[in-house]
């Protein structure tokens, strides 16, 4: 049993005609990190906050952030994505609900896939940031309160400052983790790159030439995220501190 | 727009018998088959000859590195290759979506229950494997009586945590048409024209299933803990 390997086929013209298979996967690629960098940012912004709350002393504040994060790390994702596109504009009042559906293609699944994403790891952000709140010193809260700061204060200035330094790099295989994700809004019909491998497979039959350079590139991306993450970590390092290393945890 | 939840219950059959017990099996063999290939994953890692050493590394890395789906893709067209180069055959041999689904996700999670594997191992204490050096046992009589028991029992909480992830990752396999839960639910979905119907009972479902299992996994880490 042999392959024909064809290397050249990424250099010919996809049907489309846009230019060459490999410009076709590099706009792919562009599409991947749009699409997890928007919903890193509400996966940060929405993950910091949850998780924030559910270290507070307000009871029902924590008892709404745990069903938040049980609801959403207990479905898959692909199905959340379904949710996303399919279920969600439904339930919108109608004008909204059409007005999404009606969005210009890739954006009828553009924004359904960066909403899905980026509360998918949300939870997974508030479980890092409560870690990382959890694992500093009782101290550091009593010192802050003994100083006169209110709550609100204590975390503005003391506690969150030290948590989110200490939990860079469980959030550096969370952002690679993101990218990946990303690939299941191929299933809502967008073309990231995972999706355009998929269909320069379709359109030109080189199969494993396709998938070998998709999985190339992931692998210069992660590369890539992972030499900024560790920039910043010696960036916002705090002197003296040990870097801190993560338990071992189950993913994907 | 109205709702109509009856094509639940008429459709429950189908999704439980065919579907739910596609996704279960399916989830079943590959932790399974996982656990055990990335078991000897983890020794291949630690293991004092390099080469080894690297290749296992390399492989849970590209593993660990590009997303599931690319890896379903991978091994839908790979393993009729494969297959044609181990019997012989001049042409890739047919591999339904079934089995294909199930050398993927056994190979795939191999990479995540190696690192949890590893993480077990290198929990042993160092002096364990020298006095069983000591009494006379060879590697595999060390590893197989002595340090494997310890590591796998420290981890089984975070092994079923991992189960409980491929559990839900199976739904995945929507993208080469195999029939588990979610590929049968949007089989009815599609030609019932009911997608919001049963895409929102498909999400109740592996809720309540996936919910359940992570409180016995806390539960489980409770005794655990408390034993040591």
């Amino acid at each position: 049993m042999h392959y024909n390997w064809h290397w050249k086929v990424l250099l010919e013209t996809e049907p489309g005609g846009s230019g060459s298979y490999l410009h076709y996967l590099i706009v792919g690629l562009g599409w991947t990190l749009v699409t997890a960098l928007a919903a890193w940012v509400i996966a940060l912004a929405v993950g910091a906050f949850v998780g924030t709350v559910r270290t507070t002393s307000a009871g029902w504040a924590v008892r709404l952030g745990n069903l938040y994060v049980e609801i959403f790390r207990n479905i898959p994702l692909i199905v959340q994505m379904f949710l996303w596109f399919f279920v969600v504009p439904e339930l919108l009042p109608t004008e909204l609900g059409d007005w999404i559906k009606q969005m210009p293609p890739p954006w009828s699944s553009y924004l359904p896939a960066v909403m899905c994403l980026g509360i998918f790891t949300s939870v997974r952000i508030a479980e890092q940031v409560r870690a990382g709140i959890n694992s500093l010193p009782r101290g550091q809260r009593m010192a802050a309160t003994a100083l006169g700061l209110t709550q609100s204060q204590a975390y503005r200035y003391v506690i969150l400052p030290q948590a989110f330094r200490i939990i860079l790099p469980p959030l550096t295989s969370e952002s690679m983790n993101i990218i990946k994700n990303s690939s299941v809004a191929l299933t809502i019909g967008l073309l990231e790159l995972t999706g355009r491998a998929r269909a320069m497979q379709e359109f030109s039959f080189r199969v494993f030439e396709a998938f070998s350079a998709a999985t190339v590139i992931y692998l210069l991306t992660n590369l890539l995220v992972v030499l900024l993450m560790r920039i910043l970590e010696q960036r916002v390092r705090v002197p003296g501190l040990i870097a801190a290393g993560g338990a071992p945890q189950a993913g994907h | 727009m109205g709702f109509d939840f009856d094509v639940i219950e008429r459709s429950l059959g189908y999704l439980f018998r065919e579907g739910m017990t596609f996704t279960v099996t399916l989830t079943l063999l590959a932790m399974t088959g996982g656990i055990i290939f990335g078991t000897l994953l983890a020794m291949l890692r630690l293991s004092a000859f390099r080469p080894l050493a690297m290749l296992a590394g390399g492989y849970v890395n590209l593993m660990r590195s590009i997303p599931l789906l690319l890896v379903i893709f991978w091994f839908f067209f790979l393993v009729p290759y494969i297959g044609a180069w181990i019997t012989g055959a001049s042409q890739p041999i047919r591999v339904g979506a079934w089995m294909s689904a199930v050398i993927t996700f056994t190979m795939f999670e191999a990479a995540y229950y190696c690192e949890i594997m590893r993480a077990g191992i290198q929990s042993i204490a160092r002096g364990q494997v020298w006095s069983g050096y000591a009494l006379g046992l060879n590697y595999w009589q060390t590893m197989g009586h002595i340090v494997l028991p310890q590591a796998f029992r420290n981890m089984v909480p975070v092994l079923l945590t991992q189960t409980i992830i491929l559990f839900q990752d199976t739904s995945l396999v929507y993208v080469i048409s195999a029939t588990d839960f979610l590929g049968a639910a949007s089989k009815v979905a599609n030609r019932d024209y009911r997608l919001v119907e049963m895409y929102t009972f498909v999400a109740v479902v592996y809720f309540i299933i996936s919910y359940s299992l992570s409180l016995v996994v806390k539960q489980l880490q409770n005794k655990i803990a408390v034993i040591r």
